[in-house]
């Protein structure tokens, strides 16, 4: 556990809390990330400027700090090309199917102690600890 | 214009949080998926965070009439338990994964600029799509 970073991870933690309060406080909307996204690529979708505005802060605000002195852009894993398209195309796949993504069901919908998010959430990480297992300590690969 | 404005700031709030909390790091978020190897809790603590604080506030929130710059609220209005839950929630947590990419962190690792969030980006539209016309729509709603 010498990687494990607390004060970095509550501090960031609560500022995404405080984001998606804000969204909702404000504009009356659920902080998940590919649902917010998914309206941009549907083409009948009217509300698209505040969302394509999201989708640029989340850019700008992780810029702001991974440009910073104290910041610093982590590496990129090297994956081989398909397994990161892959892996891509299953997030978009499985995010659409499941309705929701970390944000949206993790962040948001435990904070509205949804069940059908909690589900969701343990879901995806249980799927997320057997996929690394299987793809570093069977297969070797990563 | 101002719901726009705040829409920003929100999103400049979350990819900040994203990024000091390393979540645009993939090698922290397959570190806390590693539980079997060496494990690091990290995740633990920022979605902890997030959640303590989303708890906390937003039952304060949703006691109000409506928000303030719009006439109601926006909540996911569906609360039944379905394959497609499980199932589209499994697919994710595999390419999740394979890759330590969701889709905020991924977006917001478009500030590094390097290609490898782009290409991710790139697939997930591609699955995105695939899955809203392949699965009835009364299930991705």
């Amino acid at each position: 556990m010498e990687n494990f970073t607390p004060i970095s991870a509550l501090v960031g933690g609560a500022l995404i809390g405080l984001s998606a309060t804000m969204l909702l406080l404000f504009n009356g909307r659920v902080a998940g990330i590919s649902g917010i996204f998914n309206g941009l690529l549907n083409p009948a979708q009217k509300d698209k400027t505040w969302r394509a505005l999201f989708m640029l802060g989340l850019i700008i605000g992780a810029a702001l700090y991974v440009w910073s002195p104290q910041g610093g852009a982590p590496v990129p894993l090297s994956l081989p090309r398909v397994l990161l398209l892959s892996a891509g195309f299953l997030v978009g796949f499985g995010t659409r199917m499941g309705s929701g993504c970390t944000s949206g069901h993790g962040v948001c919908g435990l904070g509205r102690f949804s069940f059908r998010s909690l589900m969701a959430t343990l879901t995806f990480i249980a799927f997320g600890i057997v996929t690394v297992y299987a793809a570093r300590h069977l297969f070797g690969v990563m | 214009m101002k719901k726009n404005l705040f829409a920003l700031l929100a999103g400049i709030a979350f990819g900040f949080g994203l990024a000091i909390s390393q979540m645009i790091n993939q090698k922290k978020v397959i570190g806390f998926l590693d539980l079997f190897g060496n494990w690091d809790p990290s995740l633990a603590l920022v979605m902890g965070g997030a959640v303590g604080v989303t708890a906390l506030l937003f039952r304060f929130v949703l006691r109000r009439p409506n928000p303030i710059f719009e006439d109601k609220f926006y909540i996911p209005e569906k609360n039944n338990i379905d394959a497609p839950l499980f199932i589209g929630s499994a697919l994710f947590g595999i390419g999740w994964g394979l890759a330590g990419f969701c889709p905020g962190p991924v977006f917001a690792s478009l500030s590094i600029g390097r290609i490898e969030p782009v290409l991710f980006i790139l697939a997930l539209v591609a699955g995105s799509l695939a899955a809203k016309y392949l699965v009835p729509a009364k299930y991705t709603r």
